[in-house]
């Protein structure tokens, strides 16, 4: 079995900044792969890679089994167009942790303009599928009002169906849980959690450890750039090896 | 607001206050001067008879200066057409990431920013004696010639059109510019991330909420715009400033045909100004909870008085 994203001694600079200094690892797939570390340290960049918001400068990055933002013919790298580009990204959900959905367009309007613009799907069949996605998020009754006229949880529940509106094989969560009020958690947490148990593979941002220990199948630390350690969650969590993880965990959880 | 105070008192809380409000003569004083200031500027302009009401009523509808608003509007709608799609085409231009494209669009705008309109009007307008012929086809290639003589080509229409729309679209361009970069970089990667190409997520995306920014001075350029068509006099285009300039000096009647002319100008501005609102409002959609009410809306409910949306 492939593994559904393969990093090998990845490498970003800005500038003249390293911010990823040689990452390696493996999720599988129908994993839950939890990031964590502190600010700074590489963990939302290395997710933005993945689906190539972000270039890398050096080694190999490759979801499943195809390069990401590259084609290699012999030896040589190509390029991808950016329309190639565009296509491959649609395999790929993202949720922000600033939500961003579309302001001007109602709830329904923002799950189904990617499918229905992109992918050029009949109009009624995404709108069947949005709705039966918002009903999945818990938002069934609210498919005409706009996201500025919703609490932070909806939002980015909302955010979370636009982005499974595109059926996609890989989800990519930024600190989704970030900017909203720790009462308002559990139930972006809860939805997540639903759609870990239906075996989608998920790569996680978080600094919810709790979330981490009970749904993640691995989870890896990382500080500065590079992956300080890796393993299962509940190992990781409850006997961190290195001192760096220890500092760390002491203090968030 | 009275269930409030009833239930307050019934619950054994204090009254409202009832106090003498604090008198303000200044107030009643500068009011007083104003509206005495304004009965004599009335009575001046009533009883002027070198005002001549009379010939103003005569020629408001007159067939000729009517051609002329007709024409106004016209060149007007035409310039701000062409200013609005150039002025964007050169903002995503200027916001390309190849150089020389970027460049270009910096060059036009400095060129036509940086030069008076009355002059560029004139310059559009002489153009024909420094061109031989007009054609299109590959550059120093094979081509197709479309003129022999501009002269017929380059009308003074064409001129006053080519001379405001392509003025307009440097000051555009800087408009939509800035309604482009006021929109939230998210915005842009959450339409990436979902696979929408650049085009797609700048027409879906960034230009419906770079709007917002872009219509309240797009308004102002349009209602600029009506009156800065009255420059095509420079070119002897006739529409409504020119007009009545022909009509006074057939009649001698200079100011009553100013007053005219005005009282067109003003007219169209105003609708313009409510164009503007009912637009505005539309674009607003998404950033507000609640749209705010049409005039139309406010009247309804101060008439019925709606409790719950009276605005008083």
């Amino acid at each position: 079995m492939t593994a559904m994203v393969c990093a090998e001694s990845v490498e970003k600079r800005f500038g003249h900044l390293e911010v990823l200094k040689g990452i390696n690892l493996e999720v599988a797939p129908k994993d839950v792969f939890c990031l964590v570390g502190p600010s700074g340290s590489g963990k939302s960049t290395f997710l933005r890679c993945i689906n190539h918001l972000e270039q890398i400068d050096g080694g190999r990055l490759s979801v499943d089994g195809e390069l990401v933002g590259y084609r290699q013919k012999g030896d040589k790298l190509y390029e991808l167009k950016d329309r190639e580009v565009c296509q491959k990204r649609r395999e790929i959900g993202m949720v922000f942790q600033a939500f961003n959905l579309f302001p001007h367009m109602t709830v329904l309007g923002n799950v189904m303009e990617a499918p229905c613009r992109v992918m050029g799907e009949s109009k009624a069949i995404v709108r069947e599928r949005a709705l039966k996605l918002l009903d999945r998020v818990g938002l069934a009754d609210k498919p005409d009002n706009y996201p500025a006229q919703l609490s932070g949880g909806q939002q980015q529940r909302v955010a979370i169906a636009r982005a499974l509106a595109m059926q996609p094989k890989l989800m990519l969560f930024d600190e989704p849980t970030s900017a909203l009020d720790p009462e308002l958690v559990g139930e972006v947490l809860d939805v997540m959690r639903g759609l870990a148990e239906d075996g989608m593979t998920m790569i996680v941002v978080t600094h919810e450890m709790g979330f981490a220990r009970e749904v993640g199948d691995a989870i890896v630390f990382m500080d500065g750039g590079v992956v300080v350690e890796a393993g299962n969650p509940r190992d990781v969590l409850t006997n961190p090896q290195h001192e760096r993880t220890k500092a760390f965990l002491s203090k968030v959880l | 607001m009275t269930d409030a105070t009833q239930s307050s008192e019934a619950k054994g809380q204090p009254e409202a206050i009832r106090a003498v409000p604090v008198r303000h003569p200044g107030r009643w004083i500068a009011a007083g001067i104003i509206l005495v200031l304004l009965a004599q500027l009335l009575h001046w302009a009533v009883t002027n008879t070198a005002l001549k009401w009379g010939t103003v009523g005569k020629y408001l509808f007159n067939s000729s200066i009517l051609q002329g608003v007709q024409r106004t509007i016209v060149i007007t709608i035409i310039a701000m057409v062409m200013g609005i799609v150039l002025g964007v085409l050169l903002a995503v231009m200027r916001l390309s990431k190849n150089p020389i494209v970027t460049g270009v669009a910096w060059v036009y705008i400095w060129l036509f920013r940086g030069t008076p309109v009355l002059v560029q009007l004139v310059f559009w307008f002489a153009i024909p004696t420094v061109l031989q012929s007009v054609s299109l086809g590959i550059p120093f290639g094979p081509s197709w010639l479309l003129t022999d003589d501009p002269k017929t080509v380059v009308t003074q229409f064409v001129a006053v059109c080519l001379g405001l729309g392509l003025n307009e679209a440097a000051y555009m361009a800087e408009i939509a510019r800035a309604g482009i970069l006021s929109v939230d970089e998210g915005q842009v990667e959450a339409a990436s991330a979902l696979g929408m190409t650049r085009i797609q997520s700048m027409r879906r995306i960034v230009l419906p909420q770079a709007m917002r920014v872009i219509i309240p001075p797009t308004g102002n350029e349009t209602i600029s715009m009506l009156k800065t068509s009255s420059l095509a006099f420079a070119v002897g285009y006739a529409e409504l400033f020119s007009t009545s300039q022909i009509v006074a000096s057939r009649t001698f009647q200079v100011i009553p045909l100013l007053i005219v002319a005005s009282i067109w100008y003003l007219f169209l501005t105003s609708i313009l100004t409510v164009c503007q609102y009912y637009i505005e409002r539309r674009y607003a959609r998404g950033a507000s909870r609640t749209l705010p009410p049409t005039p139309l809306q406010k009247l309804r409910w101060t008439i019925t008085r709606d409790p719950k949306r009276s605005l008083t």
